[in-house]
């Protein structure tokens, strides 16, 4: 298909921090002809007929309510990775824009991320690799101990496909595992992971040596873990977040962790991100933070990209659509 | 008739340690199918040595407990120091005292003339005290040396053998932690999770780059090298990532415990290597496994690979290492262990970017390391009542 017949589709830009990463833009070439916002902007009147897709890659570009009034043939917004909780899922609706995400890509490597966290954590693997190669370093102390992760007992909040592979691979460290979601699971489901449902946040956190969250960003989860929250969990507890910053509220975490309500922290989302570099989570011992690096694979980013491109020409050809979000 | 023998060392150790989770974790099925397993080869099948069948005794339950309280006094435990780096963890000299007459190297150089009569037995921590000819010279009346943990690299087995004192160690309670530990290596490696916590707090930081980009582990391909209880254990948890699991070991192992991990053997260690994303060692230390991984055994990995290092130090020529990292030979390395450790503060191996070293985290647990003296207990009280040691080391 020649360049100019081939679809537009809207990207930020190609490479630098937001951009889509250079080594996917062959792939995308391939079905669309790829424009970035500076190239739209410098020349809106005649790019603004073409695209009719737009590629979300870190949340970039961001979606208004003026991009979209200037892009009249637009028919889907197609996010990099499952989190839409950036998008106004209503406004865009409104213009009758289709949008979609990518389940499938950014399950695996984020659920390897929570247990990569939980043993990182547990096993104190930072702090041990900072003193194996401090200079001060004499010799490595007997007394210097992590906790056990093989038999301890894992609640997950929130058993989504996400969830679900995390208790997958904590049943294999012999880990219980406790769970709390808006939907029970199959009886089927539950007894291949040794899963436990609890009906009540309370019995979860209470029992839990290792909470990990792994809900989606909604009114309904934002600051989902508080104060209340974080004095249920075991003073020996660690808490572990996958999922988006704004699930745990910060303040209460940091008082938390200052104040020994629990034993510690594992973040590999904060809000915002990156947190300003003053801010008291970053000054605590307790704590390992990560920089968002859940989906951050070769592999998984380039199943992101090919599973958007698949949604993309699912909407375009007029096919069922792979992976549509539909606003609630 | 093996479950009755079982049953019966079982109740022994219960009323030994004081410890029925001890006792119930040998008495569960699974255990006691691999214990039974486990005595027909070594656990770790890449050993010059050998464990040896677990027998039967003549002395039942209630001899054992009026053995001990016909002694009046408890059998005196030679242990190198309580507390400070390397020594006993103050934690676990309590349940020790319950047991033994705990004396230091310390106390026993202060007057040796006394206490060589008494030590019967000797509780390695951390490899000391230093097992030689004159310590075991100076302790005629010693019958058994119990290690914590379950390797035996630093001790000279004929030599000890030779003075008629039993050798003992712990890999029950190590392989968990350890396997765990494995696992952990295995992600922060491939994931780059150490560097991405330095960008995570970093002063410079203004925003998260998009080029943190790591390995997938999920699919990848694990060759484990040295699958006994602990490489067994890390196979479990690498099926859970779907990772696909080949193997290399001396002895092959049945194939229902194969195809419960999903694991293929390699009879040679190049398919092994040629194929693997990541290379576990999970070997003891022998003069056979020493330097098994050398500049050629580098060559044959992928330029992809990982080399992760469970086991010891001196399994890997580390120079060999260096050059290979240097040059991308393969991708990086994640070591638990090193010769020695820690590594002396001018070694290469710290200056480059491609390598995770933590300071042999293996069984660095709360939980672990009690456990570790819970069975090397066991051990020692069981070969002072002439009862079969549990975890007896052959030379």
């Amino acid at each position: 298909m020649a360049k100019q017949e081939q679809p537009g589709l809207l990207i930020l830009e190609i490479g630098g921090v937001c951009g889509v990463l250079k080594g996917h833009v062959e792939l995308l070439k391939k079905h669309f002809h790829l424009i970035t916002m500076k190239e739209f902007l410098k020349n809106k009147e005649r790019l603004s007929e073409k695209i009719k897709s737009v590629f979300i890659h870190e949340c970039r570009p961001v979606i208004d309510r003026e991009l979209l009034q200037s892009l009249p043939h637009l028919k889907v917004i197609a996010n990099s990775g499952v989190g839409v909780d950036h998008l106004d899922l209503k406004l865009i609706s409104s213009f009758r824009v289709k949008v979609t995400n990518t389940p499938h890509a950014v399950s695996d490597s984020t659920a390897d991320i929570g247990m990569a966290l939980m043993l990182a954590s547990a096993r104190r693997l930072v702090e041990g690799c900072q003193i194996a190669v401090s200079p001060q370093t004499e010799h490595f102390a007997a007394d210097w101990l992590g906790d056990e992760v093989t038999g301890a007992t894992l609640g997950i909040i929130g058993m989504g496909s996400i969830g679900y592979k995390v208790a997958k691979r904590a049943k294999a460290f012999d880990m219980k595992v406790l769970y709390l979601n808006r939907n029970r699971r199959k009886e089927e489901e539950e007894q291949a992971v040794g899963a436990h449902y609890c009906e009540k946040m309370e019995d979860l956190l209470q029992q839990s040596d290792f909470v990990m969250l792994v809900v989606n960003l909604t009114p309904q989860t934002h600051k989902l873990i508080g104060k209340r929250e974080l004095e249920l969990m075991k003073p020996t507890a660690t808490l572990i977040n996958i999922s988006r910053g704004a699930v745990v509220d910060h303040d209460a975490l940091v008082e938390a962790l200052q104040n020994g309500i629990i034993k510690a922290a594992a973040l590999d989302v904060t809000y915002p991100e990156p947190l300003p570099r003053d801010h008291p989570l970053l000054k605590l011992k307790n704590i390992i933070i990560t920089p968002h690096i859940g989906t951050a694979t070769v592999q998984a980013t380039r199943m992101m990209t090919e599973e958007a491109v698949a949604n993309i020409q699912a909407v375009l050809n007029g096919l069922p659509i792979p992976s549509e979000v539909i606003p609630q | 008739m093996f479950r009755v023998k079982a049953f019966c060392l079982i109740e022994a150790i219960h009323l030994a340690t004081g410890c029925p989770r001890l006792a119930g974790r040998l008495i569960h099925p699974a255990v006691v199918c691999h214990v039974h397993h486990w005595t027909k080869r070594s656990t770790d099948s890449m050993w010059s040595y050998r464990t040896g069948p677990n027998s039967s005794g003549e002395a039942g339950v209630s001899a054992l407990q009026t053995k001990i309280m016909e002694q009046g006094e408890l059998p005196v435990l030679l242990v190198n120091e309580v507390g400070g780096v390397r020594g006993v963890l103050k934690a676990h000299v309590e349940f020790l005292k319950k047991h033994f007459h705990l004396i230091t190297m310390k106390e026993f150089l202060k007057n040796k003339k006394h206490w060589s009569k008494k030590v019967q037995a000797i509780y390695l921590w951390w490899h000391k005290p230093i097992i030689d000819r004159e310590l075991l010279e100076s302790l005629p009346d010693l019958k058994v040396i119990a290690n914590s943990g379950v390797g035996m690299d630093h001790l000279d087995l004929k030599l000890i053998s030779s003075f008629g004192v039993k050798m003992a160690n712990a890999p029950h309670a190590v392989s968990s932690s350890t396997a765990d530990t494995g696992m952990a290596l295995l992600l922060a490696s491939a994931r780059r999770l150490v560097e991405g916590c330095q960008t995570a707090v970093s002063p410079d930081t203004e925003c998260f780059a998009d080029d943190l980009l790591g390995d997938e582990v999920t699919g990848a391909t694990l060759g484990i090298i040295g699958m006994g209880s602990i490489g067994y254990k890390i196979a479990l948890r690498a099926k859970a990532f779907e990772m696909k699991i080949l193997y290399h070991n001396r002895n092959r192992r049945t194939e229902e415990e194969e195809r419960a991990v999903g694991a293929i053997y390699c009879t040679k260690i190049e398919d092994l290597l040629q194929q693997s994303d990541f290379v576990m060692l999970v070997v003891s230390l022998t003069p056979q496994t020493h330097k098994l991984i050398g500049k050629r055994e580098l060559e044959l990995m992928k330029p992809t690979a990982t080399l992760i290092n469970i086991s010891r130090g001196p399994v890997v020529d580390q120079d060999a290492l260096v050059e290979a990292l240097q040059t991308g030979v393969i991708k990086a390395a994640a070591l638990d262990v090193t010769y020695p450790e820690p590594l002396p503060r001018d070694h290469p191996l710290l200056k480059l970017k491609n390598i995770l070293i933590t300071p042999h985290l293996g069984i660095k647990t709360d939980k672990t390391t009690r456990m570790i003296t819970e069975e090397a207990v066991a051990n020692i009280l069981a070969a002072l009542n002439g009862l079969p040691i549990p975890n007896e080391v052959f030379p």
